[in-house]
């Protein structure tokens, strides 16, 4: 365990200055903030179509989810995915890495465990920033009817729906990433899976639940439709169950590698 | 006998099809300097990744500290420092920020960083990001990270790779002060004889994977035999003095003579004695056979 933590601990020290640490600060903020200010700007057209606040509220996180779950977050994990293996493939230090006196698995893990959770803050960012820039937009125009209904059940219901269905991606990305070294591999494997996986989502294949490039679109389309109050649901299932068996694959990859 | 730090029994090493490392068998004793010698892919680098357990070795093959290190590997690790090929660096941080870096993974105190630095000089250079470095600052970080847990067992692979000739003076001394005032053991490599001559205590030889010498520097001193190369102005009458005055002639090239080195007043004495016999000597001096030709003398003695 405390191998574990000065490994988590040694992640965030060697990544604070790097895009990928920014990236998911940056991109939550910067996408939030341009919809607050189409929001801002368009004020009087949007509050002459007299929106119900639950609907108001919709529209509004609903520019971020959309473009978030179909494409952003989807490439934003096959970033994490690459940059966290990446700082070791660069500096060639994986066999500095795994020469200092610390369990394979801690280092495995920790670095894993690091991407989870910078996907998980720039999730978490995302929803506190759509609330936040509502009850900005209220301040500013009082027009604006986003008082009437509280989004946060939904909000941290749909991201965090989000946050579990891209594990699969994350955890079959990070396997990619950790075995080579390059760069196409990872982003083009990565771009192609991220296509298949939102046609095969669209079009309503029964068994797209089985991609996890698809899990986030389905995720987000089963949200929009009835389902939004169940958490787990068949892709959410599936998505875990992918993310379990490709960070023990992982694991035996690490474990027998062989530093050349 | 001492106790041993290193010690490999038999070991055999694979690269797909290829033996890289054949029936390799070191002993490092406690508190030497281990010079670990060999052309470029003779497979020292992958003898020192076993070593390091990042190349898995059969088991009880390789002993750290007595311990197995398949089984040991996370106290062995404790106990030594390394420097492999180039040396490990985070090329967005900073040279202090690299050290940081190392001290929150062995859990120990940051001045210790600062310790370092100023001990391989790179104070100044502190804040610098470390990819802006020369190979020479480069080798010193590295070197640097080797020492920053105060390890029992240094394994440092070509070090002064890249460094100046002040570096390199500067490195030495440094090895030869952390062996002898630390009780440091420390296993260097290098495919330069002229390096190790300079600083172990004991000599490794290995060759296609095969180690060919292992003894003392001294031993090896035996083994490279010394010789005289003599230039003089007529070389058949010299060669006709030489032999009349009973001394064993090894070679005639490139108008130079070729005598075995007994002593430099054995040197002084034949060179008088050429004078007085009136020949003019345009040179005689002392030579050591290289790497190379050391190499095919032990390999023919094996």
């Amino acid at each position: 365990m405390r191998s574990l933590i000065i490994s988590l601990q040694s992640e965030f020290y060697k990544s604070r200055k790097t895009l990928a640490f920014w990236a998911s600060i940056l991109l939550p903020l910067v996408i939030c903030g341009l919809i607050a200010f189409g929001f801002f700007s368009n004020a009087d057209k949007i509050i002459k179509m007299h929106y119900p606040p639950q609907v108001l509220w919709m529209t509004f996180s609903g520019s971020a989810l959309g473009v978030m779950g179909m494409l952003i977050l989807p490439f934003y994990v096959i970033f994490m995915a690459f940059s966290v293996n990446n700082i070791e493939h660069k500096n060639d230090t994986w066999k500095s890495l795994f020469a200092q006196p610390l369990n394979k698995l801690s280092i495995y893990t920790a670095k894993y465990l690091y991407a989870v959770i910078l996907i998980f803050i720039c999730l978490f960012l995302f929803a506190l920033l759509t609330f936040l820039s509502g009850h900005l937009l209220q301040a500013l125009n009082s027009g604006f009817s986003f008082k009437g209904f509280s989004p946060v059940e939904i909000l941290s219901k749909t991201y965090f729906k989000m946050f579990l269905s891209s594990l699969g991606i994350l955890s079959l990305q990070f396997i990619i990433s950790l075995v080579w070294s390059d760069f196409l591999k990872p982003m083009g494997i990565g771009f192609v899976g991220v296509i298949a996986g939102i046609i095969a989502a669209t079009k309503g294949w029964e068994h797209a639940y089985l991609i996890p490039y698809s899990q986030p679109t389905l995720a987000l389309s089963m949200t929009k439709s009835k389902n939004m109050d169940q958490i787990f649901t068949q892709e959410i299932y599936t998505s875990l169950i992918y993310a379990l068996l490709f960070f023990i694959a992982g694991y035996f990859i690490v474990s027998r590698k062989s530093i050349k | 006998m001492k106790d041993l730090i290193i010690e490999t029994r038999g070991l055999n090493y694979y690269f797909g099809n290829q033996k890289v490392v054949d029936d390799l068998s070191l002993k490092v004793e406690k508190g030497s300097i281990y010079g670990f010698l060999g052309p470029n892919g003779a497979g020292k680098t992958t003898s020192i990744k076993i070593l390091l357990n990042l190349l898995k070795s059969p088991a009880d093959t390789v002993f750290l500290f007595g311990k197995e290190i398949n089984s040991n590997r996370i106290a062995s690790l404790k106990r030594l420092g390394s420097l492999v090929e180039q040396p490990a660096i985070y090329a967005h941080l900073s040279g202090e920020e690299n050290l940081y870096n190392r001290c929150i993974l062995l859990g120990i105190n940051r001045t210790k960083a600062k310790e370092m630095l100023r001990l391989v000089g790179l104070e100044d250079a502190a804040g610098k990001k470390a990819g802006k470095y020369s190979l020479g600052m480069k080798q010193r970080l590295g070197i640097a990270l080797a020492l920053l847990s105060d390890p029992e067992l240094l394994l440092l692979d070509e070090p002064t790779n890249g460094l100046d000739p002040n570096g390199i003076i500067e490195i030495r001394n440094l090895m030869i002060e952390l062996a002898t005032k630390h009780q440091k053991t420390i296993l260097v490599s290098s495919h330069l004889l002229s390096e190790i001559e300079r600083i172990a205590t004991h000599v490794g030889i290995i060759n296609k994977g095969k180690l060919l010498f292992q003894g003392t520097i001294n031993e090896l001193h035996d083994l490279s035999k010394p010789m005289i190369e003599l230039e003089i102005n007529d070389m058949a009458r010299g060669q006709d003095f030489l032999e009349k005055n009973g001394y064993q002639i090894l070679g005639i090239k490139d108008k130079k003579i070729t005598l075995p080195f007994v002593s430099t007043a054995e040197c002084g004495k034949l060179n008088t004695l050429l004078i007085q016999h009136g020949l003019t000597v345009y040179s005689i001096y002392q030579i050591r056979k290289d790497l190379e030709h050391l190499f095919l003398d032990i390999t023919k003695n094996n």
